[in-house]
């Protein structure tokens, strides 16, 4: 089996505990001054890749794990953070905050990167928290022509470059098989991210980070979406009270709920 | 509280012990402080991420990292609701404890009347007192402060001191320990331990630097404790500062918030100043102590000035930020569900130990201010 050499793309999101503000210009969401840390999804990728290695599960062996994260100066603290998990070396590509890249530009700009760093897999997690597209692993797959496994569960090598992902399906566990050069998408149930241990925080800082534009890598940031306005939700409204199990009854046939 | 003029690694540090400390919430220490019992997967894990090295030299399988992120550390536990209790779970543990205080020298050290007798074989036999040693209970070896030649044959009080890491071996005569029942910080135990000609045997490579120097390696170690200290106070404070204001924001009395109250607001915006002052105090101690490591101009009293009043303006600072918390909380602050209560008893720590306030007025008024000493 060949060996492995694994890019795992990653991005700054606003953290997943902070309650997000419409910002004033109802544009988008408020990221001055808020927390952001990893999307949780990435942590699982990075994860997954680190314990192939640890494990020995693939039998080629992992030559290589590289981050890559697009966005601005803040997000090299989460390659950081994914080298310190265990990633051996990042690549930033510069992006100004608030030149946000839709999915299909990160595709391309992926496909460039796991062809300059010959990857023969690709994992990433299904979707970024912040707009939950949930179409760039996909979107990669049709561009670089890979199988793709998106949602996994569970991910298993075998011989001859065969790969089996079991991914979560309504009902049930639906389990696929493809051969390297593959595409990887990381769910909940994958596994449990680890914490940076100290000594490896330390290491993480001697580990090498490329940073590049997006033109070394031939993409321009093209914007084929519009944002009309975004908005909170409207405020929930109160429930009515019924006295007994008849008046629900009614109610609900008042509603048209049965 | 502010986090401009920090460091890059200070700020991981901060950022990566947050995530650690997570997994063990306030719920976590009020248990533990009532039943008494030792945070000991607390220490596991911070030991299993690499904590307990961070200041120890990459060579030895630490990090290499200085005071002033080592204050971070402590300052991160404290405030994450681990409280003193937290903080000194890292200081001793089931590895080792440090025997130093003893009730009948108190702030006195050169006067501890615990013997190390060196015998014709090469072991040592110990006999004395010592009090106030967190983690003797579970800890497996002590450093222990003993006088090795006794004060009429030596030319200095701080001379004939030796340091040893000696086994506690609790099943061997001559060794004995009582827990001390103690206002806060109960889930680490503190003991009195007597030694009754204790046997430290030859061969077991006791020894720590040269006999006699002791009190050297000790002084050493002093700044650097009264900077973690400091750390910890200021995080004890800004912890229970938060819990004050989250309260004082929602708690309607009069159908509006606390809050609002100037007679209670404005208590608590001094608190969060005066703990402000003090953390630039503490860091700026820290660094000083660091940098004094290489840079052979700065002086040790001054570094010994910085690391003493830093302790001092931390502890009162987190005193009054915890006193007040509870305050703010009228009734509830009683009750041990809201943590400040647990905060406050723990809070009274770093105003006493490792050393007075007095002393350090002391110290001040005679180093700095020229004036003499009256003790």
């Amino acid at each position: 089996m060949s060996a492995l050499r694994i890019l795992v793309p990653i991005k700054r999101v606003i953290d997943y505990a902070v309650k997000p503000r419409v910002n004033k210009t109802q544009t988008g969401v408020e990221t001055a001054g808020v927390k952001h840390s990893m999307n949780p999804f990435d942590e699982l990728s990075i994860e997954e890749s680190v314990r192939i290695r640890e494990k020995k599960s693939a039998p080629g062996g992992v030559e290589d794990i590289c981050v890559i994260s697009a966005g601005p100066t803040k997000a090299q603290d989460v390659l950081r953070t994914a080298m310190a998990m265990g990633a051996d070396r990042a690549i930033h590509v510069e992006v100004k905050e608030g030149d946000d890249l839709e999915p299909l530009s990160v595709a391309k700009l992926l496909k460039a990167a796991a062809e300059q760093h010959k990857s023969n897999l690709v994992i990433l997690g299904k979707q970024s928290i912040d707009d939950d597209a949930n179409q760039t692993g996909q979107m990669l797959a049709g561009l670089l022509g890979w199988p793709q496994a998106t949602q996994a569960s569970k991910v298993e090598f075998g011989e001859g470059d065969s790969v089996t992902v079991t991914r979560e399906v309504d009902g049930g566990a639906e389990t696929l098989r493809a051969k390297l050069p593959l595409i990887i998408t990381t769910d909940l149930r994958l596994n449990e991210p680890r914490y940076a241990s100290l000594p490896n925080i330390m290491k993480a800082k001697k580990k090498p980070m490329e940073k590049k534009t997006l033109a070394d890598f031939g993409i321009t940031a093209e914007r084929r979406l519009k944002v009309l306005g975004v908005t909170e939700p409207p405020a929930r409204q109160g429930g009515g009270k019924v006295d007994d199990v008849d008046g629900m009854v009614a109610k609900l046939k008042e509603l048209g709920a049965i | 509280m502010a986090t401009s003029g920090f460091s890059e690694t200070q700020l991981t540090v901060r950022h990566a012990v947050m995530q650690t400390c997570s997994r063990f919430p306030n719920t976590y220490w009020q248990e533990h402080d009532q039943n008494e019992q030792d945070p000991a997967d607390f220490h596991a894990a911070m030991a299993k991420d690499g904590w307990l090295g961070i200041a120890l030299p990459e060579p030895l399988g630490g990090s290499g990292l200085g005071i002033s992120e080592a204050t971070m550390m402590m300052q991160t536990i404290a405030e994450s609701g681990a409280g003193m209790a937290g903080a000194q779970s890292i200081h001793a543990n089931w590895r080792v404890c440090f025997g130093v205080t003893e009730p009948n020298a108190g702030l006195d050290t050169l006067r501890l009347s615990t013997t190390a007798a060196k015998q014709q074989d090469g072991s040592y036999l110990v006999s004395g007192q010592k009090i106030w040693i967190t983690c003797a209970q579970v800890a497996a070896k002590m450093i222990l402060l003993a006088r090795t030649t006794p004060l009429d044959q030596v030319r200095k009080p701080s001379e004939g001191l030796s340091l040893l890491c000696i086994d506690l071996d609790r099943s061997r005569p001559g060794l004995e320990m009582r827990r001390i029942k103690k206002m806060g910080g109960r889930a680490v135990d503190a003991n009195e331990v007597f030694f009754d000609k204790y046997v430290v045997p030859a061969g077991s490579d006791a020894l720590i630097g040269e006999e006699g120097q002791g009190f050297k390696l000790i002084l050493h170690g002093m700044n650097a404790e009264r900077c973690l200290l400091a750390g910890e106070a200021l995080g004890l404070g800004y912890a229970a500062l938060a819990r004050a204001a989250e309260y004082a924001r929602d708690r309607v009395v009069f159908q509006r918030p606390i809050g609002m109250n100037q007679g209670v607001a404005h208590p608590l915006a001094d608190a969060y100043m005066r703990l402000e002052a003090a953390k630039f105090a503490t860091y700026h101690a820290a660094r000083l102590y660091d940098a004094s490591r290489t840079d052979a101009s700065i002086r040790l009293d001054e570094v010994g000035v910085a690391c003493n009043s830093a302790k001092y303006l931390a502890a009162e600072a987190a005193f009054a930020a915890c006193e007040r918390a509870v305050l703010a909380h009228g009734g509830m602050g009683y009750a041990l569900e809201f943590d400040v209560e647990r905060y406050f008893r723990e809070c009274l720590v770093p105003r006493i130990a490792p050393v007075s306030r007095e002393m350090i007025l002391n110290y001040v008024g005679e180093k700095i201010l020229g004036l003499p000493r009256s003790y």
